[in-house]
């Protein structure tokens, strides 16, 4: 394998990670601003524990996925009071913490950044990308699925229901946040440097453009939101300096178009339709 | 009234808004099997009683009694497993959801909560949940539903999978709120016989309801509030004649209660 395509596999297995991060609080309707926080957390965990301890990679990145959640839980409690726009600021805010805290920490480098010794290829962190997807569909597929959606859906109608209405949101704060750190941990392992100033909130933002725009109504739309980001600038490369105008004018488009997101469940439906006999069981 | 141990029970139960008193030390008693009507004018309080009695809002005072347990202090997520399960006057359906997903919501309700998130509902399209929830929606007319997003059905069929989606927690009181509103006569005379059914296997039903016809074949007692306060309890067919009924509804509106006419 060339080293490019190498590269370029790596990021796509990294986003596809990382847009199943803000896929589950997007799903239970919180916008999660802080995502880069939580990758810094997992990435300097894992680096800090490799370099310092000598934990294999692969059990540093795991930890490092416990530790986000960690945080991820603890600060949902003060997170998770508030809605909607005011969830993004505080996430927002909980982001430049984070980011400052490294840039405070002398122990990790600080502002000068944190080389990392132990490295993993693109079998480990594809194997890892895979690992998250089949988890994601697995979750999604119980009942935890249907009801982080009745959550989004009607809080009110959810609690008369009997389903735990908070209890599911902090579920998928934490499960985004221990993904997210997992995402960060194999970032620190590949590229062996990692720096408080790429994890803005211009990150987080990235990341959950990825998933609006494959669309969130099904667990395929943030994979194809990856794709398409990690991709399109790729293949637009012969545009040299104009490829993100083109890339920024298919966004656009894709806004305009299927303001849903690329993949929805009607299309899905539309899609399996050839292969289910109509009104089965009536 | 009813001679068999109450199903739910409400003692003395206020609630207020502000300075306006919704409901007026409101009591009142079902039994299992039982169907009772809530009636009252516009703003009488009768979904505010529904909301006290499901938990959407705290009670001020008074408690609300279900199979002789108190479920005033619990919150409404846990009433649901008690035995409580409501509709909507207004819908409420999750526009995200199948029919079918929406109905499968509740079908945990008696389960572990964190082992009820774990059961595989959609990793086959043949599990138990699916199978269950498919039934009881084929029971009802509605398995050609099933896979439909439920914001494209017409509204009587919203209303009919409401109804299975409380009918699924397996409630010993099951509260409606307007289920005849916006049915046609067919439709409505569907609805009764097959909440006959209902009632016939036990379930004490408590309708909040306009449609005085529906009412008359349907229910054998009314409860009539007017400004949060119960203002008579009588067999239904005593209801048009009750003189503070008449009052409370004034002049033209009196007719309604001619029930007889029907």
């Amino acid at each position: 394998m060339s080293g490019y395509l190498e590269g370029v596999l790596v990021l796509l297995a990294i986003n596809a990670i990382l847009a199943y991060a803000a896929f589950l609080p997007i799903v239970a309707g919180q916008l999660n601003l802080g995502i880069a926080g939580f990758v810094a957390a997992g990435a300097y965990f894992s680096a800090y524990l490799s370099n310092e301890f000598g934990v294999p990679p692969t059990v540093a990145a795991l930890a490092a996925a416990v530790f986000a959640g960690l945080i991820g839980l603890i600060v949902s409690f003060p997170l998770l009071r508030t809605r909607g726009i005011y969830l993004a600021l505080a996430t927002f805010a909980f982001g430049q913490v984070v980011q400052a805290t490294i840039l405070n920490l002398n122990v990790v480098g600080g502002a000068a950044g944190y080389p990392v010794r132990e490295f993993v290829g693109f079998g480990v962190i594809g194997a890892f990308a895979l690992a998250v997807v089949a988890a994601v569909y697995l979750l999604f597929s119980t009942r935890f699925g249907i009801s982080i959606t009745a959550v989004s859906d009607d809080e009110t109608a959810a609690d008369l229901m009997g389903l735990s209405v908070r209890g599911l949101q902090t579920a998928a704060f934490t499960i985004g946040a221990a993904i997210a750190g997992l995402a960060g941990a194999l970032y620190a392992h590949h590229f062996s440097y990692i720096e408080a100033q790429n994890y803005t909130v211009l990150f987080s933002i990235y990341i959950v453009l990825y998933v609006l725009l494959g669309g969130t109504q099904t667990i395929f739309g943030p994979l194809l939101g990856a794709a398409v980001f990690t991709l399109l600038p790729e293949f637009l490369r012969g545009s040299a300096e104009w490829r993100y105008v083109i890339f920024a004018c298919l966004i656009l488009a894709l806004m305009a178009w299927r303001p849903q997101g690329a993949v929805t469940v009607d299309l899905v439906r539309r899609l399996l339709r050839n292969r289910r006999p109509e009104g089965e069981r009536a | 009234m009813s001679s068999a141990r109450p199903m739910l029970a409400l003692d003395d139960v206020s609630k207020r808004f502000g300075g306006l008193k919704v409901i007026d030390g409101l009591s009142f008693e079902v039994a299992a099997s039982e169907r009772v009507a809530l009636i009252g004018p516009n703003g009488a309080g009768k979904t505010t009683a529904f909301n006290l009695i499901t938990g959407a809002y705290p009670v001020d005072s008074g408690r609300v009694l279900l199979d002789g347990i108190d479920i005033t202090a619990l919150p409404a997520r846990k009433r649901i497993r008690h035995g409580l399960a409501r509709t909507f006057q207004n819908i409420r359906l999750m526009a995200h959801l199948s029919v079918i997903e929406n109905v499968m919501i509740t079908q945990a309700t008696h389960s572990g909560a964190f082992t009820a998130m774990l059961q595989p509902v959609n990793l086959w399209r043949e599990n138990r949940w699916r199978r269950e929830a498919l039934d009881v929606l084929a029971a009802a007319g509605l398995g050609r539903y099933a896979d439909e997003p439920t914001g494209a059905l017409p509204y009587g069929i919203q209303k009919q999978v409401e109804l299975v989606r409380a009918l699924l927690a397996k409630p010993r009181v099951l509260l409606l709120d307007e289920p005849a509103a916006g049915l046609n006569p067919a439709e409505t005379d569907a609805l009764r016989e097959r909440l006959e059914m209902v009632s016939r296997s036990g379930i004490a039903i408590v309708v909040v309801e306009h449609d005085m016809h529906f009412i008359g074949a349907f229910c054998r007692r009314v409860i009539v509030l007017n400004f949060g306060c119960k203002i008579a309890e009588c067999a239904t067919g005593e209801v048009h004649a009750h003189p503070r009924v008449r009052e409370a509804y004034l002049g033209s509106e009196s007719e309604a209660f001619d029930v007889e006419a029907a």
